[in-house]
């Protein structure tokens, strides 16, 4: 009896002490985005508070400005907004169909040539991706798709490569059995309709992970977008044009126009994220195991 | 080791026969096809249109016709002037510019030329194997497929040529072809002096390797060596201090007895969904000199002047790795929950009854288990973080600069920034495509190195 009540309160002791850590670490992980959001309720308007960079969270006085200034006319704000939600939706449209169409290809059929693609695809991967940017700018250029036209440029290199991103998807299709195809090819149906009315509806946490992914990324992209977008305003996305508040000597006292910039950004893709993440762990679960 | 060196030879002399196969099949198929054969080496798709498959010969025809309308039309001018890039310079004549050559179009437009005569090649060997096997099926008396199965089976047997057509092309002219361009300008001058299209730039030899490691005053060697030895370490320090850390509270949120085991993993994914943008240029801030960090600790006495978190290059370092640990942890949090369930219970109650410790249960059970699980991804993050922009980018931007590197490196440079600086800050496109090769080679050399190693790979039954 004493054996399992000490036993009892050691388990009690560790779990104690692994509620601390556990409460320090979220207190870590959501600073940021705390602070984040009280920077964003800091005024800039000098009469009231400095909005620059200061060395405190909680605002001295409660102010809507930066919401105003980013959401009123200032800005190309809202343009850049809705840049970059028409570029991620295509982005996420198109490269999730062309993963879709590699991955059955390379899991399902084989045809001369197909491990030559896989390595050489791989081999590929090895370059860094910046490398090529000024090849793809006069490319681009060339197509009349920089600068006015730089939107669609983004969404066509983003989805022209994407085909060398089939890993994950190759991974979940390679664990739906064969004998599932081969039965329904005996019925008579052909190779597309097995891809279509069997294959696709069962795929649909894999073709939400790959959408997700996809969709998340242009919210990132600074590089590539201030690369081909130069100059011209209204093609910025809002990386780009924000990246300018934070790092350029000219626009101090920005700090808290970027949060507010920030939280309106980080809200719709944070929503669609927490719905969806159920799919993500599963991509992000199968994808390490299988590499 | 012999074993692999066997390999190699076998599959060079697979490829040598294979490649005396294609000439044989070419020669032999003259040599005994009828009139119709021998008309589609010179117009290739003739055979089979004379024999009605009108599908299939159109294609072969229409791509014969599509490579003589672009070369003659537009390719071959670029073709032959690919060997000078260009030797006519733009020039100004009473105000007026005249254009000259465009040596950035000539190599560009020119290996798309190149690419184009490959492809049709290739194009017409597969004419040639063709026509042989209708030959051969009209001796054994088969019925040829009409247009109308052959289109059907673009969406039966053919499909994987259906799917995959437009990802190949896409790869090829958005991925391969730039990544040969800028291949090739690692052996030309091209730079701030030589720009396209006002100046010409020109073929100069291994000169930008050469420059690469020289460790001369005005070389780049040792500013690549250092360059390269942070690089190495950093992907080093941030896959597996992420991936140990990650796994512990991973654990830790697993542990039997913690509750709101949900909300813990809530708070911890934000970091995943909030676009890095936002949050890590939110981040560096805080670390500014004036930021919060700083602030804080003065305000409490501890410092009496700021540290120099972003200034300072080793201690920039150390913040970088620490705010990767912020960034990779819910990552590795979400990959190693799903992988910790999959470890059999029973494991870790035989051993509890042999009165293991729980820690001899994490180093025999669950880390070998780990270890040889995630193997591939090990070496996929840590290449990865070779070529980690975004986090260097955002928190430091390569910096802080440094009097003693060469081509603008910074201390926090990895090489891909230090690429990037070149291509947007210096113009200097030569350096860049070469650092892009070095980047290349060095991940390729992981990658060679490491699989062999990987226990998944080495022994595939291993953890049963």
């Amino acid at each position: 009896m004493a054996r399992e009540s000490s036993m009892k309160r050691k388990r009690a002791v560790s779990n104690f002490f692994g509620y601390v850590a556990l409460i320090i670490i979220t207190i870590i992980w959501l600073f940021p985005f705390v602070g984040l959001v009280l920077g964003s309720f800091r005024s800039y308007d000098a009469a009231v508070e400095y909005g620059g960079i200061v060395d405190y969270v909680i605002p001295k006085h409660f102010s809507l400005d930066n919401y105003r200034f980013v959401l009123g006319g200032e800005t190309n704000y809202l343009r850049w907004y809705g840049n970059t939600v028409i570029i991620a939706f295509f982005v996420a449209l198109f490269q999730m169909i062309i993963i879709l169409c590699v991955s059955y290809a390379l899991s399902r059929m084989r045809f001369a040539g197909r491990t030559a693609l896989m390595r050489f695809w791989f081999v590929l991967g090895m370059f860094p991706g910046f490398l090529t940017m000024i090849c793809l700018y006069f490319l681009l250029k060339e197509m009349g798709l920089t600068q006015a036209g730089a939107i669609k440029g983004l969404i066509l290199v983003s989805v022209a490569s994407s085909g060398m991103g089939y890993y994950v998807c190759k991974g979940y299709f390679d664990t739906i059995p064969k004998a599932l195809d081969e039965a329904a090819r005996i019925d008579g149906a052909s190779r597309a309709r097995v891809f279509f009315e069997m294959i696709l509806p069962i795929s649909k946490p894999i073709i939400i992970y790959a959408a997700l992914v996809a969709f998340m990324a242009p919210w990132n992209d600074y590089i590539f977008a201030s690369y081909i977008a130069f100059g011209h305003d209204a093609s910025y996305n809002v990386a780009v044009s924000m990246y300018r508040w934070m790092n350029t000597g000219d626009y101090q006292g920005y700090f808290t126009r970027f949060c507010a910039g920030g939280v309106l950004v980080a809200i719709p893709v944070t929503l669609l994220f927490m719905f969806l993440q159920k799919y993500y762990v599963e991509g992000v679960t199968g994808g390490a195991v299988k590499g | 080791m012999s074993n692999a060196s066997e390999k190699k030879s076998n599959s060079v002399s697979t490829f040598f026969s294979a490649v005396g196969n294609i000439f044989k099949v070419i020669g032999t198929t003259f040599v005994n096809g009828d009139w119709k054969t021998k008309i589609s080496y010179l117009i290739m798709g003739f055979g089979q249109i004379a024999r009605g498959q009108f599908l299939r010969g159109g294609a072969f025809l229409a791509i014969e016709a599509l490579f003589i309308w672009f070369v003659s039309t537009f390719g071959g001018k670029y073709l032959s002037k690919l060997g000078t890039l260009g030797t006519i310079e733009t020039y100004k004549k009473n105000r007026k510019t005249v254009y000259g050559d465009n040596s950035f179009l000539i190599l560009l437009f020119g290996l798309l030329t190149l690419f184009f005569i490959l492809f049709l090649v290739i194009c017409w060997y597969l004419n040639i194997k063709d026509n042989a096997k209708e030959e051969e099926l009209i001796k054994a008396g088969k019925k040829l497929p009409g247009s109308k199965a052959d289109f059907l089976s673009l969406f039966d047997n053919n499909f994987d040529k259906t799917l995959l057509a437009l990802p190949v092309t896409g790869v090829f002219i958005f991925t391969v072809l730039p990544i040969v361009f800028m291949i090739c300008v690692a052996f030309t001058n091209y730079d701030a002096t030589h720009q396209a299209p006002s100046k010409l730039f020109t073929w100069v030899g291994f000169a930008n390797f050469k420059n690469l490691f020289s460790f001369a005053s005005g070389g780049f060697g040792s500013t690549f060596v250092s360059v390269l030895i942070w690089t190495l370490v950093w992907a080093l320090l941030a896959t597996f201090i992420d991936y140990f850390l990650g796994i512990a509270v991973a654990m830790l949120i697993n542990k039997k007895g913690i509750r709101f085991k949900k909300f813990w993993r809530t708070c911890l994914v934000m970091t995943i969904a909030v676009p890095q943008f936002v949050s890590l240029l939110y981040v560096s801030k805080m670390f500014d000199n004036a930021g919060i960090i700083n602030g804080t600790l003065m305000k409490l006495g501890i410092i009496q002047s700021a540290i120099p978190f972003w200034t300072n290059p080793t201690l920039a370092k150390i913040t970088i790795v620490v705010v990767n640990i912020w960034i990779g942890i819910p990552y590795l949090m979400l990959m190693a929950t799903g992988l910790l369930m999959n470890i059999p219970a029973d494991l870790y109650e035989s051993a509890s009854i042999d009165g293991a410790t729980p820690w001899q249960m994490f180093r025999h059970i669950t880390m070998p288990y780990m270890l040889f699980v995630t193997g591939p991804y090990l070496l996929s993050s840590y290449t990865g973080n070779l070529n980690n922009f975004n986090v260097i980018y955002l928190l430091t931007g390569g910096g802080p600069k440094s009097m003693s590197y060469a081509g603008g490196a910074g201390g926090t440079d990895l090489l891909v920034t230090w690429l990037y600086k070149m291509t947007i800050n210096d113009t200097d496109y030569k350096m860049a495509a070469v650092i892009g090769i070095m980047v290349f080679i060095v991940t390729a050399l992981i990658f060679m190195n490491a699989y062999n190693f990987l226990p998944s790979i080495k022994d595939e039954e291993g953890f049963q």
